[in-house]
């Protein structure tokens, strides 16, 4: 699923500049714990996270995450922005629950990664 | 071709972890693995970084990068495990409501580097600290 149609879906606001909103995304996952993220073999996913710090983006930035979508009306911090910038992640911010972003992306075909 | 790299690591400071395997990470796309590779050793050296900001003083990182494959060796001061088997086991921690709370100290780290590397060895005293090598072919 293209990054254009994952804001749509979810009505997110883009929090990095400069992204590509054709970028393709295969497969995603929804979870808060960055040790659960770190053992998958899947790269370039979309990462759904109520989680907001920066260790989130490095955990991303090991993991070759592509973008991650912070659920819950968090807002990422210029510390996570410069850094997921310098990697090329992908920051969205939603303002619906992690259940809610994760069923209409998957209902609209968005794949999980298990 | 061989390259060292050396880094500090302050505990309990989570903003420096990361910093090691990310600097690891950009070495080794330029040298050439495959990204596959890149991707195991980076997160086994995460995982290795987290573990000293989570329960060490102190710590200290040497990779040592040839043609054949990449060592890395992590050294701490720190409380040191007491049961290293144990420590293995995924799910056992001794990690704190904080850590926790960033995402981590979920009893994975040991055994994901495990999963991660082709060769590990962990040798640790209670009270002075804890030395994690491991190594990873190309």
């Amino acid at each position: 699923m293209k990054i254009s149609e994952i804001i749509k879906h979810t009505e997110a606001r883009v929090a990095t500049k400069n992204y590509d909103p054709d970028k393709n995304l295969a497969k995603a996952f929804s979870s808060d714990l960055m040790s659960d993220v770190l053992t998958l073999d899947e790269d370039n996913i979309l990462l759904i996270t109520g989680l907001s710090n920066v260790q989130l983006v490095r955990t991303a930035e090991m993991a070759d995450i592509g973008a991650i979508l912070l659920a819950r009306d968090k807002n990422a911090t210029p510390e996570m922005i410069e850094l997921a910038e310098e990697n090329g992640i992908v920051l969205l911010e939603t303002p619906f629950s992690i259940f809610k972003a994760s069923g209409l992306l998957f209902s609209n075909g968005l794949k999980p990664v298990y | 071709m061989a390259v060292k790299l050396f880094f500090e690591i302050e505990g309990g400071d989570f903003t420096q972890a990361g910093k090691a395997s990310s600097k690891i990470k950009k070495v080794l796309k330029q040298l050439g693995p495959d990204a596959k590779t890149i991707k195991k050793v980076v997160v086994a050296v995460y995982e290795a970084e987290v573990n000293v900001v989570a329960h060490a003083y102190h710590g200290e990182v040497l990779a040592e990068i040839d043609e054949r494959g990449i060592t890395v060796t992590i050294k701490d001061r720190g409380p040191g495990i007491e049961d290293i088997d144990k420590a293995m086991e995924i799910g056992f921690s001794t990690a704190t409501k904080e850590v926790r709370e960033m995402g981590f100290g979920a009893g994975m780290g040991l055994s994901n580097i495990k999963k991660n590397t082709d060769e590990l060895e962990i040798t640790s005293t209670v009270g002075e600290g804890t030395t994690v090598i491991f190594r990873n072919f190309f």
